[in-house]
């Protein structure tokens, strides 16, 4: 569950303004953006509110690249096809590269992402294995110490528990055991996540088991552009890789350019640039996050939506830009709520971001249950996009508790000079609103070193320099205290 | 089969006591090249006499036939006095005495310098299984690869790893072969083609698998002109894991050139072989899986070296996998930390009877090979080579901070991007070992 942020009741010297001031005369709720544009909507008090202004573009553009993609057609297919694409160009390019798994060969993958290549490459080459997982995937590890680029197939990522030993002590750690002598340029993919009633041994989510081994990198595509990418780049890279593949994209149509490209490993893929919150996701749980990105937009809220691809490690400059950007954080994913990706990530941005979040994150994993073979029950272990926009609605507003009322007020953006946070209180608002915003902000902001007061210019004196004295008693303030003629309220954070 | 449903607690005395003439014939047949493919174990039905007593320390009239090359033993009876039938020239003679001789004097330094606080952690010594790494590793190529368990300082010596770098890597120091981090139990070589060195049993066993594949590969898609062999060394114990016997379906489904040796010393720390396995004889479960399983005397070297040249020459023909079971004894316990309280203490005296350096000294001796002077020699070269390992390993540096985060992966990009926007890679605090990764 959320939390509300919760605000103490503003102290005894201001509940007489407070008192004067009944709830029902609160009609505005000022949404302030960090450049400036107020976008003035009315509603009532209890949290909705309505946005004049409807912001066209809900969702991405499809086409990660830039518009070079644009200018060439590109060719259309399906995401495991462009797997294989992505594997047939990279075993044409070096004859290094082979694939060992079950039925990879003459069946051509229980995914078809080999088709054909056994008919094309041989035996050798696209190596159909007795049901062996441990045993093949340390066969793997071998050949790669060897000389060889295994790629190596779990029909279903759940069966790569079975593997798991070589994986974390052979895939992980060799390189570092023996002194950086052999590398293990393994790609270790396959399906997994939650399908259509697969059950539950069938619907399981690797990613959160492996993320603690060392030495290995996790990615998961999610469109056919970065599925193609994503496979080229793991496998020319020299360090092992597990690439996530999901069972219910495989079948995704997308143009893709004819020109070779090559992602990369580390890296977050922007779906969606916005203002509001940062939603991060991955895999097919994008594709959730995007039904409910529609839904938020037209309902006035401008999400930010990221595809993080690179679940170990985390690309922390994109994430990192984007919080200080909105500030607000919420992560939906597939895995489980407990140690899962998610719970991780959570970590991470707390560690290093922690002074940008206005609000704790929020992460969105799936129950922590095994997936039920029933629809409906399986429907709701996963997260469903109603949930997304109403855990977006709620992160963005603040509770600001009175004595006798709650009154909530929506987000106040702010600009990223993370050392100055701006606060645009103009003269439209009542001088209570503000002091009641202020008053959160002062609470929350324990660091809250100066205040610099300015009295509007031609706008009347309604800011009188005597209502800010009883905040001058509670902050440090600095040798910055002066009074001038702009419009603005500046609280200045040292 | 009659004997297997008869074996009940075995003591494993004796054995060279009770065999019989019948059992060298069928052994005979067995080691025979041509029958290599064929290998239907023609035994001796009183392979396994009942012990009717429970107690796994009773010494009475317990005996274990083994399938032994006695080919070997009968052809140094016919031809004693000529040297042209002899198994070795003078010169294998002598490295296969230097090779052993270093095995044993390396492996005692390791036991004094663990007890005097130079190396921690787990230590497991090969004392009295010499023969078998000996008998295998010396009729390689230098690349040709060879996979061993945590019990692999001999191997890496007979493969070639200077044993500066050994006993440095045992220290702990930057100049060990893997740099200090891999320790005892993980002694990787890539000039040598040492692949290790692995922690848990059964786990080099794909690795090998994987190594023999690329073999293969190179010679059939490459189109390369290559016969490297991989050699498999692991115990007992580890034949009743499930990734031994994946391996052997696998390796003898695509022939591929490995071979299986079986360092079978009859107890996996505590637990004796014949209280772990249903069938103790493990050279059987080759031919379940269509490679000749051949059984060998392991504290004898020359059986073993026989036995080796004839299962490596398959593999590197292309003809497949064979599964060889050395019965060898490790004189020591488990590991250094091991009391060994568990052995009987008269199974011990009867395999140091059966020392195999001893039996090579005595061997050469009787047929001329190599004066008691010229054994000195070499006894004496290699007792200062140990030396000058532990002097080396001890000057050495001890690795600096700056080395933790190098090789968690071959390119170091993989630890990300930070939120500065660069690699972290990038950041000079990586080289110093005290980047936030």
């Amino acid at each position: 569950m959320l939390q509300a942020i919760g605000v103490a009741s503003p102290s005894v010297s201001f509940s007489d303004h407070y008192n004067k001031f009944s709830v029902s005369s609160i009609r505005s709720f000022p949404v302030i953006r960090s450049d400036s544009r107020l976008i003035s909507v009315s509603g009532s008090v209890h949290g909705s509110f309505k946005p004049k202004k409807v912001i066209a573009k809900a969702t991405a553009t499809q086409t990660e690249s830039s518009a070079s993609a644009a200018s060439k057609p590109g060719h259309e297919l399906l995401l495991f096809e462009a797997l294989r694409e992505g594997l047939e160009e990279e075993m044409d390019r070096d004859p290094r590269v082979c694939v060992f798994g079950e039925d990879v060969g003459h069946y051509g993958g229980s995914y078809k992402v080999t088709k054909g290549l056994a008919e094309k490459y041989g035996d050798l080459r696209v190596l159909d294995t007795p049901i062996a997982e441990n045993s093949f995937t340390g066969m793997g590890v071998g050949a790669a110490m060897t000389g060889l680029r295994p790629v190596i197939e779990g029909m279903n990522m759940g069966f790569l528990l079975l593997a798991f030993n070589q994986i974390s002590d052979n895939c992980g750690m060799l390189h570092y055991t023996s002194g950086g002598q052999f590398t293990i340029p393994t790609v270790i993919r396959g399906p997994g996540g939650v399908g259509r009633q697969l059950g539950a041994e069938h619907s399981q989510r690797l990613e959160s088991y492996f993320q603690s081994i060392p030495g290995i990198q996790l990615v998961a595509c999610s469109t056919v552009y970065n599925a193609k990418g994503l496979m080229k780049a793991a496998i020319r890279s020299e360090n092992p890789v597990v690439l996530f593949e999901h069972v219910l994209l495989y079948n995704l149509k997308e143009r893709i350019p004819d020109e070779e490209y090559v992602l990369s490993l580390e890296e977050a893929e922007m779906v969606r640039p916005g203002e509001h919150i940062t939603i991060l996701t991955y895999s097919r749980m994008r594709y959730h996050v995007m039904q409910a990105a529609k839904t938020l937009v037209n309902k006035g809220y401008d999400p930010e939506v990221i595809d993080i691809r690179s679940l170990k490690p985390f690309d922390l400059y994109t994430i990192g830009n984007s919080v200080k950007k909105t500030h607000r954080v919420l992560i939906v994913e597939e895995c489980m709520r407990t140690g899962g990706i998610g719970a991780s990530l959570t970590a991470a941005i707390n560690e290093n971001f922690h002074d940008y979040l206005d609000a704790p994150i929020v992460c969105l994993s799936s129950q922590d249950v095994p997936t039920p073979y029933a629809g409906t029950l399986e429907e709701w272990t996963v997260v469903q996009p109603a949930q997304i926009v109403a855990a977006v609605e709620q992160l963005c507003l603040i509770h600001i508790s009175s004595y006798t009322h709650s009154l909530a007020f929506p987000t106040m953006t702010s600009s990223s000079n993370w050392r100055r946070k701006l606060f645009d209180l103009s003269m439209k608002y009542s001088v209570q609103t503000r002091l009641l915003v202020l008053n959160f902000y002062v609470k929350k902001r324990k660091n809250l070193g100066c205040l610099r007061v300015s009295e509007a210019e031609n706008l009347g004196s309604s800011w009188k320099v005597g209502h800010y004295e009883k905040f001058l008693d509670r902050v440090d303030v600095g040798r910055d205290r002066r009074i001038s003629d702009e419009s603005w309220l500046e609280v200045e954070c040292y | 089969m009659a004997c297997s449903a008869t074996a009940q607690i075995i003591q494993p005395l004796s054995i060279n006591s009770a065999r019989s003439v019948d059992n060298s014939d069928a052994c005979a047949k067995i080691l025979n090249p041509s029958s290599f493919l064929v290998s239907t174990p023609r035994i001796n039905k009183k392979l396994f006499s009942v012990n009717k007593s429970i107690s796994p320390f009773a010494r009475r009239s317990a005996t274990v036939f083994a399938v032994s090359s006695d080919v070997v033993k009968e052809k140094k009876l016919k031809s004693n006095s000529s040297l042209s039938n002899l198994l070795i020239t003078k010169e294998e003679g002598l490295e296969l005495y230097e090779d052993m001789y270093l095995g044993r004097a390396f492996e005692d330094m390791c036991a004094q310098m663990y007890y005097r606080g130079k190396m921690f952690g787990f230590v497991h010594l090969y004392n009295g299984q010499e023969a078998v790494s000996t008998g295998f590793i010396k009729l390689l190529k230098k690349e040709d690869c060879v996979v061993s368990t945590y019990r692999d300082h001999v191997h890496s010596l007979s493969k070639g790893v200077p044993a500066r770098e050994v006993m440095g890597e045992l220290f702990g120091k930057t100049t060990g072969c893997c740099r200090g981090q891999g320790g005892s139990m993980h002694m990787f070589s890539k000039e040598h083609n040492v692949l290790g060195g692995f922690a848990f049993i059964g786990e080099g066993i794909p690795v090998a698998t994987g190594a023999a594949f690329t073999s293969k590969y190179k010679r059939e898609v490459l189109k390369e002109d290559c016969d490297e062999v991989t050699l498999a060394f692991f115990g007992d114990g580890t034949c009743n894991n499930g990734q031994f016997f994946e391996c052997l379906n696998m390796a003898a489904l695509w022939k591929l050139p490995i071979v299986f040796v079986v360092e079978n010393n009859l107890w996996a720390i505590g637990m004796s072989h014949l209280r772990a396995t249903s069938d103790p004889q493990i050279w059987k479960k080759g031919p379940a899986f269509g490679m000749p399983g051949v059984h060998v005397d392991g504290m004898d070297v020359l059986k073993v070296r026989e036995v080796a040249k004839e299962a490596i020459g398959r593999a590197r023909r292309g003809e497949g996998p064979t599964l060889v079971e050395c019965e060898t004894y490790r004189f020591r316990g488990h590991s250094l930390a091991d009391p060994d309280e568990l052995r009987d203490p008269a199974e011990k005296a009867h395999y140091a009877t059966r020392d195999p350096i001893t039996a090579l000294k005595k061997y050469m001796a009787e047929n001329k090979l190599a004066a008691e002077a010229e054994l000195k020699v070499i006894e004496k070269k290699i007792d200062e080579l140990v030396e000058d390992a532990v002097e080396f390993a001890d000057k050495s540096p001890v690795p600096a901070r700056s080395q933790l985060l190098e090789n968690v992966f071959a390119d170091p990009r993989g630890f990300g991007i930070g939120p500065d926007g660069k690699y972290r890679c990038e950041d000079p605090k990586f080289t110093q070992g005290t980047a936030h990764v």
